[in-house]
């Protein structure tokens, strides 16, 4: 066959959001790929500045559907650290306890979608019921299954009961069976094995030359964890190590992710039986004094980045939000290349992309050759007259 | 056999009406099994049927340049041959359409699905379809000879090129299956590769290529498509089960004949079964596999057990057959 241009997005039964790749292929092999992101902008960088900081934890809490507690946390970090804010440690526990529920229930979900990628249904369906139990805990703790609503500036929302703690308790033995079951799954179901194994290599110095994040990077044993190089929250207290693989490859990515899992696992086991007594927040003051925030978190994901801006008012002056996506994209292009046509679902999934995330806009005044920003109300025309034309205005 | 008889076994049982209800049970029972598997619930007993139904009355569209007249035959001229194949296999005794060769006849007629879906993908104008129907091509060049090879073994043993002969001659000798067990295995791989089901679906794997050569067909072409893939899995059991596991007929002689057919069709029921069972618990163990694998795989270790079975084969005919 001769080159042929493969369109592989915006709408394509492999992504669950749109992105857009044009692969040029030569036969089954991939001769090279242009990426096209940004399908999908919704403005909260904006919208969060409207907002002053008790209605923006609701808002900033649906940047992700997956990674929800990530950002609501990384947010109400940072502005606890501009109005230096000291937490009760009943707080932190909690807050660690979620987190890392959402990200044992996101792994769990990668897990279900690498093998959906390679056409290996009965793991998705496995992982996915197992995921489920996960979501059930957080359902008892927070109320939601998604959305868990718990944090707000200065502790959270909801405290734990004991049998709230009793009952999550029960159910880890039975989580810990399944993560072992997969670990040993992993290991020796051949058609996974050849399916992962090589398929999208990132050498270490690969990923640190494009700043690959989270399991990507550590799978390239790169170690490099924010819960261990700059803890937060409760993970200084808890003992955990950092899983690091060196394949490099989506097998690796697997490994680090299952790892993961049952790291995330004793973490929460821990904080569970650990919970220190006392109140659950402090009051905090309505408004921020002016400064600037850089808060870092590990989401599911790879290292979460906030940038508030704060300017002695009750909403922030400037958020910035920098998705683990976005940081990953670049080497997802790059071990794509020479690959085959076939591996492209399993790689791209590989990084775990949240794409809606990851829309940015930036205006482009080409004849002026500046860049610039919109403000609230030209953006929301902007989105009624796109909309209401059908196309670009 | 009179003309009436005979169009009834065309025509009603164990010919085309019966194949037609089997496929659709067939179907329902792959889909159960695998998500009971799965756990998952499955769907209901007439939802293949229902599937088939409501497809038929969608409306059929048309990719602009394509060539309207082949696109709405190739469906047809699968499920003709694949339909036609069956009635050369043995159902409730023997066929009695059966002649020397029928057995080449049947394995050729199976292969024409495969050609159909590459014709398809290559008229549809579209590049996931294109690519699927290389990618079926392909994989045909890769499991047909271990297929062909692991299906024609059986007809050297029994010294017959009638799947009715070789039916018999395991009456009075014992199961193929016992006697060829790598040919066995390798004509459940081929036969699965054939029906293009996981780890084989590469032709058609969603999250790559859409859904490769079908990912143009509608309303009615996509109904007779889906029903040629059930026919097909419903005669490639049956020839399996026939030229492997002894068919509808026990060692010894039934009396009246009624008695026998019933025994005979039960036989039939439970062995396709059996195959069905072996088939979708592969589906569900595995992934896909990848293209240029499937060449490793096919050609180091199926065309070789293939052909190390006919050695082994040619061999007990010298020794053990002849003696």
């Amino acid at each position: 066959m001769a080159e042929v241009v493969v369109p592989i997005g915006p709408h394509h039964p492999a992504l669950k959001e749109p992105v857009n790749f044009k692969v040029v292929a030569d036969g089954e092999t991939i001769v090279r790929l242009e990426l096209d992101v940004s399908y999908n902008h919704r403005g909260i960088e904006k919208a969060a500045e409207q907002r002053d900081f008790v209605r923006v934890v609701p808002l900033l809490e649906r940047v992700c559907g997956i990674c929800s507690h990530s950002h609501t946390t990384v947010f109400v970090k940072g502005i606890e650290e501009a109005m230096k804010l000291q937490l009760p440690p009943r707080a932190q526990y909690i807050r660690t306890i979620v987190a890392e529920l959402e990200r044992m229930h996101s792994h769990f979900l990668w897990l279900g979608v690498a093998a959906h990628e390679i056409g290996f249904n009965t793991l998705f369906m496995w992982t996915w019921r197992d995921r489920e139990a996960v979501q059930d805990m957080l359902e008892e703790m927070t109320g939601n299954r998604v959305n868990y609503g718990i944090n707000e500036v200065g502790g959270v929302r909801r405290d734990l009961t004991t049998d709230q703690i009793q009952a999550a308790l029960k159910r880890l033995p039975h989580l810990e069976d399944r993560i072992a079951k997969y670990v040993d799954m992993v290991n020796h179901e051949q058609t996974m094995m050849i399916r992962f194994r090589g398929v999208g290599k990132l050498s270490r110095v690969d990923a640190l030359k494009l700043g690959a994040v989270g399991p990507t990077a550590r799978a390239s044993g790169v170690d490099y964890d924010i819960r261990k190089d700059d803890p937060y929250i409760a993970y200084a207290d808890v003992p955990w190590k950092v899983v690091t693989d060196t394949h490099g490859d989506v097998y690796g990515r697997t490994l680090v992710r299952i790892g993961e899992l049952q790291e995330s696992l004793q973490i929460v086991r821990h904080c569970l039986e650990n919970l220190p007594a006392g109140p659950i927040k402090v009051t905090s003051p309505r408004a921020a004094p002016k400064g600037e925030v850089l808060s870092r978190y590990e989401a599911p994901r790879g290292e979460l980045v906030h940038f508030i801006r704060t300017n002695n008012t009750d909403k922030v002056e400037r958020l910035d939000i920098r998705t683990p996506t976005l940081a990953n994209w670049t080497s997802v292009a790059v071990s794509l290349v020479h690959q085959n046509l076939a591996d492209i679902p399993v790689v791209v999934a590989a990084i775990d992309p949240c794409l809606s995330c990851t829309s940015r806009i930036t205006i482009v005044n080409e004849r002026g050759r500046k860049t610039g920003e919109l403000t609230w109300d030209e953006l929301s025309a902007h989105g009624r007259a796109f909309y209401r034309n059908g196309r670009r205005a | 056999m009179d003309a009436i008889l005979l169009a009834v076994y065309i025509l009603l049982f164990p010919g085309f009406l019966f194949l037609l209800a089997y496929a659709f049970f067939f179907q329902f029972l792959d889909r159960k099994i695998s998500a009971r598997m799965q756990n998952r619930v499955g769907p209901p007993f007439l939802q293949p049927f229902a599937d088939f139904v409501k497809m038929l009355g969608k409306e059929v569209i048309d990719v602009k340049g394509m060539d309207r007249k082949a696109f709405d035959a190739a469906p047809i001229l699968a499920l003709a041959a694949v339909m036609t194949a069956f009635l050369y296999v043995p159902i409730v005794g023997n066929s009695p359409l059966a002649f020397q060769g029928d057995l080449i006849l049947v394995l050729y007629l199976l292969t024409l699905p495969t050609i159909v879906l590459f014709l398809l993908g290559w008229l549809s104008r579209n590049v996931f379809a294109t690519i699927g129907g290389v990618r079926a091509v392909t994989q045909m060049f890769i499991y047909e000879v271990p297929f062909f090879l692991a299906l024609l073994t059986p007809a050297l043993m029994a010294g017959s090129w009638s799947i009715t002969d070789i039916v018999a001659w395991q009456q009075s000798h014992l199961w193929l299956a016992v006697l060829q067990p790598i040919g066995f295995v390798v004509a459940l791989i081929g036969l699965q590769a054939k029906l293009e089901r996981t780890p084989f679906d590469i032709p058609e794997a969603e999250t790559e290529i859409v859904a490769g050569p079908w990912t143009e067909l509608t309303g009615r072409r996509l109904a007779l498509m889906h029903l040629t893939l059930d026919v097909s899995m419903v005669v490639g059991s049956a020839l399996v089960a026939a030229l492997f596991l002894g068919g509808p007929l026990v060692p010894w002689t039934i009396t009246p004949d009624w008695l026998s057919w019933i025994v005979g069709f039960a036989l039939f029921f439970v062995k396709t079964l059996g195959v069905l069972l072996v088939l979708a618990s592969i589906k569900v163990a595995t992934g896909r596999i990848r293209i240029d694998q499937l060449n490793d795989v096919g050609w180091k270790y199926l065309a070789t057990a293939a052909i190390v079975q006919v050695m082994i084969v040619l061999l007990m005919n010298y020794w053990w057959v002849s003696a």
